[in-house]
């Protein structure tokens, strides 16, 4: 794989059965993530954004290798993650990490944050007393004096403050990519903007590279260089930040961008926001998955599942709506 | 006024962070009803332990001319039983039995079973499914009636006792471990240790049994009372502990037939029982309190 890349995706897929009956056979599969590819270059950050249920965390997890994939690969820094031996792992672990998104679910209650933090220096072999000083120091530097809060239990910082231990928490191993699962939806506005600057402060600092997930088009907006919108469990487009605020090709990020709230008056979209739940991911329509709610919805959206199309540069959409341009492979 | 107090006020709320097992104490503490209930204990188990050396008399010497001799009685504090033997010393010769009967059961239930109930849970799939399905064999039976069924096949005597009523605890230890467990397993925290490429002993030790123990030790404690009641029941049918051993429910049985002779005499050994397993329920309810995560 070609080594401009930090992370690649090739053809992701999980369904998790729905198990049911004596024999607990599966009686149905959920479509969580199918079919994703997408490469993230070295100090860049992918936003990747859709809406509740659509797959976005079963991709988090994916790609750290959380959960197995039933088809497709990744590849860390050129290396097959999903090939590599138990000890290798465990070594590509440090350089990848993961931000959870519920900062009260993602704290052990019973350890201080200082040993929280400390935990993954000591799973790779530092001593006691070098990992509490370099966890209390990184807590220092997300915003937490480590003489004030080292010793508390999670129970007694708010979620802004569990957000940060979290952060630091990732960031002890010092990795390359850090993958960061809706890390300020849980949070109040005000705290958000904070969250994310720190985010925003570290990536600078230590030439950090972000998989950055979210539902909320504004904050994907304000980190992010390139965006994948997603959709049931499927890319329904990509492209620069810019490029995709500027002219969403897609009727759904266009609904997004429509129904996200807008400070300029001009840039109020005519048309109407989508109506209605997404459809269920275990039995999602045929060909492409948007057609249910889509106004531009042909008989053709029905036969298969459109295949990206590039319609400028670096920016990919599937739809048929833009079958004209000259197809990317998918 | 209370402005000069602030300060002491506040190291109470906000002061130096203590630990678990700490703030659990110290909760503990400021419970009149656990510390009451505690003490009671602490005395039941040391005049126990120390029978030997305080009981006024032999527990199994009877004397013939003063049988149930009332509460009362010179040199016989607590009266006599029907054979004459003086109920002070038996009573505080049976708590050693009782309380035996009682904690080994639950103790050997709560090893077992959150070894299991972990195990169940943290694997999940096949053995999780062999395990609880197993447990519920068990779970399906009454207490009283499981309990004396394998003493009934066992025969009498102590060590039949602890192991059938092990048998009795082990499942309900178990479903408990087990249900904490997958409902640890899932939290992003472990999830968090796993990307951190922790090994599965390492998240064992430092998450789940950390955050599992906790309930599971509450509950087990809920169960010492009825431990001790079910072995007491046990001794009565004449399935425990065998006569002339002194043990609460056994006496509770051989008086029986004296209550019309001499009511306050017989009722000894029952109000024992009860005193004991009350004082067993009001720790574990203050334990739960205490242990319980604000998160």
């Amino acid at each position: 794989m070609s080594p401009a890349s930090l992370l690649q995706t090739r053809g992701l897929r999980k369904h998790y059965p729905l198990r049911g009956g004596v024999l607990r056979r599966a009686q149905a599969w959920v479509r969580a993530v199918d079919d994703v590819s997408f490469d993230v270059k070295p100090g860049e950050t992918l936003g990747i954004v859709g809406e509740s249920g659509c797959g976005k965390s079963t991709l988090a997890r994916l790609i750290l290798r959380l959960v197995e994939p039933d088809a497709g690969g990744v590849w860390f820094d050129g290396e097959d993650v999903l090939r590599v031996l138990p000890g290798r792992m465990k070594r590509l672990r440090r350089d990848m990490q993961l931000v959870f998104q519920d900062p009260y679910a993602s704290l052990n209650p019973r350890l201080t944050i200082e040993d929280a933090v400390a935990f993954s220096l000591l799973v790779h072999g530092a001593g006691r007393a070098d990992a509490r000083d370099r966890a209390r120091a990184l807590l220092g530097r997300v915003g937490l004096d480590p003489h004030l809060y080292g010793r508390r239990y999670p129970h007694e910082l708010s979620g802004g403050q569990r957000q940060r231990v979290n952060i630091a928490r990732a960031l002890v191993l010092d990795p390359k990519l850090l993958v960061l699962d809706e890390p300020v939806s849980a949070l109040d506005k005000s705290v958000q903007a904070q969250v994310l600057n720190l985010l925003l402060e570290l990536k600078a600092d230590r030439e950090l590279t972000y998989v950055f997930i979210s539902h909320d088009l504004n904050v994907i907006e304000y980190v992010s260089d390139r965006v994948l919108v997603m959709y049931l469990g499927q890319v329904v487009e990509s492209g620069t930040a810019d490029a995709l605020a500027e002219s969403p090709k897609h009727p759904y990020t266009q609904a997004l961008f429509a129904a996200a709230p807008s400070m300029d008056p001009d840039r109020r979209m005519e048309r109407p926001p989508i109506a209605g739940d997404p459809p269920n991911p275990i039995d999602p329509p045929s060909g492409c998955r948007f057609r249910t709610r889509c106004a531009f919805a042909m008989p053709q959206c029905a036969d298969a599942v459109p295949p990206p199309v590039a319609v400028g540069a670096g920016h990919d959409v599937a739809c048929y709506l833009y079958g004209a341009a000259t197809a990317v492979t998918a | 006024m209370s402005v000069i107090a602030l300060p002491q006020e506040l190291s109470t709320v906000a002061g130096a962070p203590r630990s678990y097992w700490r703030t659990v104490a110290w909760r503990l503490a400021r419970e009149r009803a656990t510390l009451t209930a505690g003490t009671l204990l602490l005395l039941i188990a040391l005049s126990a332990v120390l029978a030997p050396w305080i009981a006024p008399h032999d527990p199994s010497a009877g004397a013939i001319r003063l049988r149930l001799a009332p509460v009362g009685t010179p040199s016989h504090l607590l009266g006599t039983d029907e054979q004459g033997r003086d109920m002070l010393s038996r009573l505080l010769w049976g708590g050693r039995m009782t309380l035996v009967a009682g904690l080994t059961p639950v103790v050997v239930a709560f090893l077992m079973g959150t070894l299991l109930g972990v195990i169940a849970g943290y694997t999940g799939g096949l053995a999780n499914t062999l395990v609880m399905r197993t447990m519920d064999v068990f779970y399906a039976f009454p207490a009283v009636l499981l309990a004396i069924a394998i003493s009934g096949a066992l025969g009498p005597g102590l060590p039949n006792t602890l192991i059938s009523l092990s048998i009795v605890f082990v499942p309900r230890v178990v479903r408990v471990a087990e249900s904490a467990t997958v409902q640890v397993k899932g939290l992003e925290y472990v999830a968090a240790a796993k990307a951190s490429g922790a090994s599965v002993w390492q998240i064992l030790r430092y998450h789940l049994l950390a955050n599992v123990l906790g309930p599971v030790l509450v509950f087990a404690s809920t169960q010492v009372s009825l431990s001790i009641i079910l072995a007491a029941g046990l001794s009565f049918l004449g399935l425990g502990v065998t006569p002339p051993a002194a043990e609460w429910g056994l006496m509770l049985n051989t008086l029986r037939q004296s209550i019309y002779v001499n009511a306050v005499v017989p009722a000894l050994p029952g109000l024992a029982i009860f005193v004991t397993s009350m004082a067993f329920n009001l720790v574990s309810d203050g334990l739960r309190d205490a242990m319980e995560i604000r998160a």
